[in-house]
């Protein structure tokens, strides 16, 4: 990873494109993510959002463009590079360990800080036991740590999944509609889970609920057919014209 | 993957499985005649080229069809000590034997796991099993490792200048060794270790984006196979006194697979249950039908990897137990409570 300039924001992703064959993704993507900001990324169905995030995770390299983080290039890092250099993604599909409890599935996730000499020898569960036991209480799963994680309900899973991304201690999360499926209840208490985050970290949330994205993000970015459309503070972009016109086709 | 279950049952079986055949295992020469004791003993080798295949595909999902690769080079190795510069000291050829192991399987790892980027299941099992071919076709025609006909006539195993001969010595000393490896390898796919590879075998993406390092880990537990397959092999080499080109190829490297399949993937013990019950049928089957055995063991086998996926051992042991838990703390968590504020607003 390359340092580059700019680091006062945490994620800085310059002239992004993702072009598939013929198809073009994103057609040169610019997005900033400032520090404890929750950043919200909305756009019609197609627009290139969630090729957005897994480029900026890692799970799909850009044709061309760049991606800062906390001042690094890490265009070409891996998943897992990123991951350890403190960003964390939550899939779109819910991607929790089924067959594995509660407890573990956010184990999992704590311990990936430790080497693998310190796992070989199980010498972290114990004193990891308490940050695993804070992240299930706030996130109101504590009370079956020892189910297995399959069995929880589609809400819940979603909330283990994002309670695992956490756990990480990310500086950037990066969440992929984690709404989805989730009942109007559901989703304000996810709104309410999310709200104490922003002490810690950062936030890029992909989302199709925008009464979620307005209730939850100061800044938003609208994306259409893989190109920028507006960005700024959410009071100001969502009542853009042009935002109108291409979202909400006002 | 069969859907999670509700059950958090506190039920443990597989201890007392592994007792049952502890106990069973240390008498049965006591109660039955040489030919049975040669038997069992194979069984045991074969039993840990077993756990070796278990360790690679059960717990971190690599599908390797080599496992006979590491077997068969660790075999001539020995062999070819014993043969050609007169070493029979166990306390040398065993080392040496997991030494082979390991090397072939940390050269085969270089190939197929170690890249920058995942590589597919599928691309492992050919790569693995093309390494297993490539051997086999090698030994058959290089005459300095007797060609077909391999290499006969191997003088026993010594330990402090004693003969370690077939029989009940054999046994013990099997024994001894897969016990030994077994409980090494429990405590392994227990450890916080076994969580990663637990969570490779579920979903290796998601891991991945934890941070962690995959293929770091899968070349670790294909390396650590690659050394049981290795002892294994030099064991057997000793124990049927000879070693040939059918101990490095795909054939024995299937048998495998399917010892696995047979008695529960990702269980260890399934896989000792898994060669003991095959090699069973295998000899019964054949007294009653000479020719045809076969067949029928192959639809025994069909029938069970088709309609009980978990294998033998899946009949005795919940979904719950065979996932376990992991690293040497266990807190309490029996005591927690449901969350009374959140009632109204929990999925």
């Amino acid at each position: 990873m390359n340092p580059t300039s700019g680091a006062s924001s945490v994620l800085e992703v310059r002239g992004v494109k993702k072009i598939y064959a013929t198809l073009t993704a994103l057609g040169g993507v610019d997005l900033t993510v400032t520090e404890r900001s929750f950043h919200g990324l909305i756009g019609p169905n197609g627009s290139g959002k969630s090729t957005l995030l897994k480029s900026i995770a890692g799970a799909e390299t850009p044709t061309e463009g760049t991606v800062g983080f906390l001042g690094n290039d890490i265009t070409q890092a891996t998943p897992a590079e990123r991951s350890r250099a403190g960003m964390s993604l939550k899939f779109q599909i819910t991607s929790i360990l089924p067959m594995l409890s509660v407890y573990d599935n956010v184990l999992l996730a704590v311990q990936a800080q430790d080497s693998m000499l310190a796992l070989l020898l199980s010498r972290t569960r114990e004193p990891l036991h308490h940050r695993i036991m804070d992240m299930l209480v706030q996130f109101r799963l504590d009370y079956r740590p020892d189910e297995l994680a399959g069995a929880l309900s589609h809400g819940q899973q979603q909330w283990l999944e994002i309670a695992m991304a956490l756990a990480r201690e990310p500086k950037l999360l990066l969440l992929d509609e984690p709404t989805a499926g989730m009942s109007p209840q559901e989703r304000r208490a996810t709104g309410k889970l999310l709200a104490p985050i922003r002490e810690r970290c950062s936030l890029l949330i992909v989302e199709h609920d925008l009464d979620f994205i307005r209730d939850i993000c100061d800044t938003l970015t609208v994306l259409d057919q893989g190109l920028v459309v507006d960005s700024g503070p959410t009071q100001i972009v969502q009542n853009s014209a042009k935002v109108k016109e291409a979202y909400f086709h006002a | 993957m069969p859907p999670a279950t509700a059950s958090t049952s506190k039920r443990r079986v597989i201890p007392w499985i592994e007792g049952i055949l502890l106990v069973l295992f240390l008498l049965l020469p006591l109660a039955v005649d040489d030919f049975w004791v040669l038997f069992v003993t194979r069984a045991f080798i074969l039993g840990l080229l077993a756990l070796s295949f278990d360790l690679v595909w059960g717990y971190a999902g690599i599908l390797s069809f080599g496992q006979a690769l590491f077997f068969g080079v660790a075999g001539y190795c020995c062999a070819l000590l014993a043969t050609k510069a007169g070493i029979t000291s166990i306390l040398v050829l065993l080392p040496v034997a997991a030494l082979a192991g390991l090397v072939v399987s940390l050269m085969l790892a270089f190939l197929v796991i170690l890249g920058k980027r995942v590589p597919t299941t599928v691309f492992v099992a050919l790569g693995t099993l093309t390494g297993s071919y490539v051997v086999e076709r090698l030994a058959r025609g290089w005459s300095y490792v007797g060609g077909q006909n391999g290499i006969p006539s191997l003088p026993r195993l010594t330990l402090f200048g004693h003969e370690i001969a077939e029989g009940p010595v054999y046994y013990y000393f099997a024994l001894a060794i897969l016990a030994l490896i077994y409980l090494g390898l429990r405590w392994l796919t227990r450890s916080q270790f076994g969580l990663v590879l637990a969570g490779i075998r579920e979903q290796e993406a998601r891991i991945t984006f934890f941070g962690y390092h995959v293929q770091n880990y899968k070349g670790v537990v294909f390396a650590i196979a690659g050394l049981i397959a290795g002892i294994s092999g030099g064991l057997y080499a000793f124990h049927e006194g000879y070693v040939g080109p059918g101990q490095l190829g795909p054939v024995l490297s299937t048998q495998v697979v399917l010892y696995v399949l047979f008695g529960g993937v990702g269980t260890l013990i399934g896989g000792i249950i898994g060669v003991s019950m095959i090699d069973l049928f295998s000899y019964y089957l054949s007294q009653i039908w000479e020719t045809g055995w076969p067949i029928v063991l192959g639809l025994l086998l069909l029938i069970v990897v088709m309609f009980k996926p978990t294998g033998l051992i899946g009949f005795l042991v919940t979904a719950r137990e065979r996932v376990g838990s992991f690293g040497r703390f266990a807190p309490e968590l029996k005591d927690a409570k449901k969350p009374q504020a959140a009632a109204t607003e929990t999925p």
